[in-house]
């Protein structure tokens, strides 16, 4: 698996004006990776993880899944927002198993054994998540981390070449964000598995990644490729440890760090807007 | 109650208008023995269902196209927001010209009250969908049309179901309308006829029979919504 993020540029049209939420950004992700895209709000993160899912057309620039375009959403990138997204008609299991049912999975798979292996594993992952005992609950019987354990779960059974997540556990008390964490970083090494996780917490970045990219405030761009350098097995004392902290203090003082060079972008910006003919405002 | 039989005992009120209590029992218990009434019922209640039906059948993928695609909002919603705003009654001479005065311009009455508000309010339910359902539908490899039946309907159902209980009690306001203008039979009928010869308390019986019947239609539909929909959460509707 390997993604390929090129020249990604993302203006918003709004009421007030144009938005440059994106300058152009490229990067690549490889197999097994877990890289956190962090930044401060607003600062085209969460626009880039849109665009990699295909929920969101690029300004400019494109986006190759194995050397495929990406021109929409699809079912080999799966996706774990922020809000919680279960359909609240469907209990847990039938939640897992939403795709399953779905044309795009019944032209695929058409043997009798491959679907019963699906079912295997669905079952399997909420058994993973220490939820086999939910499976008959609906979602509003759920806390918001099960919530999200079994959002999880669902993007994954469709075996996805990647893992889409953008500030998952932002809705979540910091006790069970901590347990969550634990579970991803569980769930990472059992699974191969190639995650991007959206996030502004620091340190949730560091405890879960692999890797770091850091964008500066709008219009966003990376600032710094960081690699994490803590291995794979990592317990919750690893946020006390020396390396920890002084890495954590570094990208905290990055995050504050204004952008410079405004005056060049607006140049830019405006011959961006020329070109690709966005209809102007009245 | 009590005030009721008060005010009729000491008759504050001219007892022809509010007549005692005991009149009107008497009244109901003739009523129920003459089979006018049931006739009267019947008739009222197939044409509210009639009408009723005939509106929701069309109103309901009307209203889901609206809410769905953005062609369907700019189209047709402005013209519903318009023919929405016509009070109904005013549509009485027209509908008498062109359908005549048998069952079938009442049942197009009832339709017009019930139909342009139940589009908008069915449109209103689908939009309602959170754009989040969607989207993690697309993730998962739904098409267009799966996200249609699959999220939108689905999701929108319960919403939907709630404008239906409210239209039907439209409906009725509607038949009444209706049958005020022009019936041989009917509960609205009935009323108008009583007050020709100012029988208030069969009136009032006939009065408290409608409220009975939209109580309990009511009632039914609710109880239907919570046990279909019981996955939807009740308290932030």
């Amino acid at each position: 698996m390997k993604l390929e993020v090129r020249d990604l540029e993302k203006v918003y049209a709004s009421r007030s004006g144009f938005t440059h939420a994106l300058a152009p950004t490229s990067f690549e992700v490889s197999s097994g990776e877990f890289v956190c895209l962090l930044g401060p709000s607003g600062c085209g993160k969460s626009t880039t993880l849109f665009a990699i899912a295909g929920l969101d057309e690029p300004t400019r620039g494109e986006i190759l899944l194995d050397g495929q375009r990406v021109r929409g959403p699809g079912r080999d990138r799966g996706m774990v927002f922020q809000n919680y997204t279960l359909f609240p008609w469907l209990n847990v299991i039938d939640n897992t198993r939403f795709s399953f049912e779905l044309e795009a999975n019944i032209d695929r798979s058409s043997t009798c054994a491959e679907v019963m292996t699906q079912i295997g594993r669905a079952s399997a992952l909420l058994e993973l998540m220490g939820l086999s005992a939910f499976e008959r609950a609906l979602p509003r019987e759920l806390s918001g981390g099960m919530k999200q354990r079994v959002a999880i779960a669902r993007a994954l059974t469709n075996q996805p070449k990647l893992l889409l997540m953008d500030e998952p556990f932002g809705a979540l008390d910091s006790q069970t964000r901590e347990e969550m964490q634990d579970m991803m970083l569980l769930l990472h090494a059992h699974e191969t598995m190639t995650v991007i996780f959206v996030t502004h917490d620091v340190e949730e970045a560091l405890y879960l990644s692999t890797r770091i990219l850091v964008f500066s405030p709008r219009p966003g761009c990376i600032v710094r490729d960081l690699a994490a350098p803590f291995g794979m097995h990592r317990e919750p004392a690893l946020k006390l440890a020396p390396e920890f902290m002084r890495l954590k203090r570094e990208l905290l003082d990055l995050l504050r760090q204004p952008r410079t060079g405004d005056g060049h972008h607006g140049d830019r910006f405006r011959k961006l807007i020329t070109e690709t003919k966005l209809p102007s405002t009245p | 109650m009590a005030v009721w039989w008060w005010l009729s005992e000491r008759e504050l009120v001219n007892p022809i208008f509010l007549p005692k209590p005991v009149q009107v029992w008497a009244a109901a218990r003739e009523l129920c023995a003459d089979e006018n009434l049931w006739l009267d019922v019947q008739a009222s209640f197939l044409r509210v269902t009639a009408g009723f039906l005939f509106s929701a059948a069309i109103a309901l993928p009307l209203g889901v196209i609206i809410g769905a695609f953005r062609v369907g909002e700019a189209v047709l919603q402005p013209i519903m927001e318009f023919v929405r705003y016509i009070p109904v009654p005013a549509l009485i001479p027209v509908l008498m010209v062109l359908f005549g005065i048998d069952e079938f311009s009442k049942i197009m009455l009832i339709f017009i009250g019930t139909f342009f508000q139940l589009v908008l309010m069915v449109a209103d339910e689908v939009r309602r969908v959170p754009n989040d359902l969607l989207q993690v539908s697309y993730t998962l490899g739904a098409r267009r049309g799966e996200v249609l039946r699959l999220v939108l309907w689905r999701g929108a159902m319960p919403g939907i179901f709630d404008a239906l209980r409210l239209c039907n009690g439209w409906a009725w306001t509607y038949l009444i309308v209706a049958e005020l203008v022009a019936a041989n039979e009917g509960l609205g009928y009935r009323i108008l006829k009583f007050s020709r010869f100012l029988q208030t308390p069969q009136i009032w019986v006939y009065l408290l029979i409608l409220g009975v019947i939209g109580l309990a239609l009511d009632f039914a539909f609710r109880r239907f919504n919570a046990r279909v929909f019981h996955w939807a959460d009740t308290t932030k509707r």
